[in-house]
């Protein structure tokens, strides 16, 4: 039986595509900017006990492109539109690289549409040190092999996006990366306003979760998050030897933390 | 014919290995530029142009680029001024400036106008979307390049012949006030040509507009196949097009001697040429490119333009770095990048396609009397009403410059001049471009003559100018 199930649902206006597995209590997962890299162990740990709902971004794969929105706060506007008529609201959430950002951004709407918050080395403030990889003048496959520290340390590395090089996912990356260039050019992957509304945020716990050596996101800026987040409360995790997706690089300790975060 | 005179004006001092070294002409370090050899080039390529129109071209074509040694032409339309005052007759054409990375598309109307103005109506004006390097450099996003070319256009021609003040709030760009005291001499505004490297969307809205389209050195075989498009687009639109809708730019350089002109011209593959003009991730950065473009890029395997798209490019970009090492093409580049190839092999590597880029038409090099040979040949295949000679580019002195011009002006531009007449071939001045109506199912008349397309040689896919 297979671990997931994806349908396309009419919803806010649009058709989105959403990625549906495990039983239990609902987790929201926001994938980052290249996609959803597939089914990985984290999915299959969590599953046991959550239901993850995982809607894929709007213009990639099976989700309607939405032409008006037109940046990440649009987004997060419109993807609060959509999961309130979902009526998923309120649920955990879960968001990696930009859909940390994104996350983070639903956040400064409305905090009571979540109930408590995971974002993995978000996107969305500027480093206090150190730059955001300008990943849309470098090719998919050489920011991909730049989000994971230590390759040979990391065996799902090779499973992200199915591991093939196949001209459809060529094509699906490329629709990924035209979308997040759309939305998220200028400023460079960050929202300078973002740090200002999340003072705002109160009532929603979060845990910030980063690798030291992440190479896109650079690890400062979890402490601009923190700062950013002072009035909720907020922890910070962060893993040595571990570059931009702690959830295949260290996935036990992952794992963990997430599944008693969310318990 | 309308014979234009071209250069890319190369900033010519800079280190070759620097630039084998970055991969690409795009992003050499701006710490090699040194202002003294700024100037002199500069005003050499000022008077390149006035010697030019002295030996009889009927245009200065001038081009665009940003943060590259490739082309000094970081702001074309400063240098337009220039010539609009110290030439006389030549047309200055512009092909053209990037619209989509300027984001200022009212300045534009007003630079422009000034400079048909000044030269007293001897403005072409012409778009380009710039290359993917370019959206980088200023920060334009790419997603949007189609979307702010398509509107930064129809402000421009609105600013030109719509009467102000008016009101523009488009999607993309958004003026309280539009009512430029500058309007261009020519009316209702100066003409206007569409240069293209490949990309069909391009030929497409060009023969929407009748704009007369100008191939930028692209295979012959490719280049038929793309005017063909217009060709059928022109008469959806209820038009016929002919060879006042085309143009073509041909990379050359001319010597005294077979064996001068052919030493010499080796600099045209300085650096890597065109082909190293950018690397595969800034030559199409994401959205730049749509879908149908990209197959097609994919499907033309002979592909080959000025701005180094190529498939062998565009599957370096979809690889990235996990590449089969064992693949023959674009291995250098990335074991280059690896340290697995000396400098000094890739140079090899540059200079022996020498002779392949010659036979395929990448160059054409030698003296007047075994050039015209080729370009009669091209002539005859495309037909084209507007003939861009490309000076060669690389390290090639003043004076071997201004002997390849000399030679061009005085001997090749006349020849090819009567080859034309005898061809039939009318240029945009002679005839409007789109003024002749064509009656729904009838015959239309061939653009390109295929017998000739037979003669002409298919470009080796591997041979990396």
């Amino acid at each position: 039986m297979a671990d997931w199930t994806e349908e396309v649902t009419q919803v806010a206006g649009s058709n989105l595509a959403i990625i549906k597995g495990g039983t239990g209590k609902p987790i929201l997962v926001l994938h980052e900017e290249l996609g959803h890299p597939g089914w990985l162990n984290w999915h299959a740990a969590l599953a046991r006990e959550h239901t993850l709902l995982i809607p894929i971004q709007p213009a990639l794969g099976k989700s309607a492109k939405i032409d008006w929105l037109r940046n990440i706060h649009d987004l997060a506007l419109w993807y609060s539109w959509a999961f309130r008529e979902k009526d998923w609201f309120p649920i955990d959430v879960i968001g990696f690289s930009i859909g940390g950002w994104i996350a983070a951004e639903m956040a400064t709407i409305n905090a009571r549409q979540f109930r408590r918050m995971v974002l993995v080395a978000p996107m969305g403030i500027k480093p206090p040190e150190g730059e955001i990889m300008d990943i849309f003048s470098i090719t998919a496959r050489t920011a991909l092999s730049h989000s994971v520290y230590d390759h040979d340390a990391t065996p799902e590395y090779a499973k992200l996006y199915g591991g093939e090089r196949t001209p459809e996912q060529f094509e699906a990356f490329e629709d990924a990366r035209t979308e997040n260039t759309r939305l998220a050019w200028e400023p460079i992957l960050h929202n300078p306003a973002l740090p200002h509304f999340l003072e705002g945020v109160t009532g929603l716990p979060t845990h910030i979760i980063w690798g030291r050596q992440d190479a896109i996101v650079p690890v400062s800026a979890a402490e601009a998050y923190r700062q950013a987040l002072r009035n909720t409360e907020v922890k910070v995790t962060i893993f040595d030897h571990c570059g931009h997706r702690p959830e295949i690089e260290k996935s036990n300790e992952f794992i963990k933390l997430v599944r008693e975060f969310f318990a | 014919m309308h014979m234009m005179y071209f250069t890319e004006r190369p900033y010519r001092d800079v280190p070759e290995d620097e630039v084998i070294r970055n991969r690409s002409f795009f992003g050499v370090p701006n710490s090699f530029y040194d202002p003294e050899v700024g100037a002199r080039y500069y005003n050499e390529y000022i008077d390149e142009a006035i010697y030019a129109e002295e030996l009889g071209f009927d245009g200065i074509m001038l081009n665009e680029h940003h943060g590259t040694p490739f082309c000094m032409g970081a702001v074309m339309n400063v240098e337009a001024a220039i010539l609009a005052r110290v030439t006389k007759k030549a047309r200055i054409v512009l092909l053209g400036n990037p619209l989509p990375v300027l984001k200022h598309p009212l300045r534009m109307a007003e630079e422009l106008a000034m400079i048909d103005l000044i030269s007293k109506g001897r403005l072409v004006p012409g778009w380009v979307r710039g290359a993917g390097s370019e959206q980088i450099f200023n920060n334009a996003n790419p997603a949007y390049n189609r979307e702010y070319f398509n509107e930064a256009h129809d402000v421009v021609i609105a600013a030109w012949t719509r009467p102000g003040p008016f009101r523009w709030e488009g999607k993309h760009f958004h003026y309280r006030y539009i009512n430029p005291w500058v309007l261009p001499y020519q009316k209702p505004h100066p003409p206007i040509w569409i240069p293209g490297v490949i990309s069909p969307e391009t030929v497409i809205w060009c023969a929407e507009h009748r704009y007369p389209y100008i191939g930028l050195g692209t295979a012959l075989h490719s280049t038929v196949e793309l005017w063909n498009l217009y060709q059928q687009t022109a008469a959806r639109e209820g038009y016929v097009a002919g060879s006042e809708n085309f143009g073509y730019l041909q990379q050359i350089h001319v010597s005294d001697t077979e064996e001068k002109a052919q030493e010499e011209g080796k600099a045209a593959l300085f650096g890597g040429g065109a082909a190293n003009f950018s690397r595969p991730e800034w030559t199409l950065p994401p959205g730049y490119n749509s879908k149908e473009a990209t197959r097609r890029l994919a499907r033309q395997a002979t592909e080959y333009g000025f701005l180094g798209v190529t498939s062998e490019k565009l599957a370096e970009s979809q690889q990235g770095e996990r590449r089969d090492p064992n693949e023959a093409k674009g291995r250098t580049r990335e074991r280059l990048m690896r340290g697995e190839v000396s400098i000094e092999e890739a140079k090899r590597k540059i200079y022996a396609q020498y002779q392949k880029a010659q036979d395929g038409l990448q160059i054409i090099i030698g003296t007047p009397k075994t050039v015209i040979p080729k370009l009669k040949l091209i002539l005859e295949v495309l037909r084209p009403g507007v003939l861009g000679l490309f000076q060669a580019q690389g390290p090639l002195s003043r004076e071997q410059r201004m002997n390849s011009i000399r030679l061009m002006g005085q001997e090749v531009v006349p020849a090819l001049r009567e080859i034309a007449k005898g061809l039939g071939i009318v240029d945009p001045f002679e005839r409007a471009p789109g003024s002749r109506q064509y009656i729904a199912g009838t015959q239309l008349e061939p653009l390109v003559d295929l017998d000739a397309l037979k003669r002409a040689p298919k470009r080796d896919e591997s041979v990396r100018v």
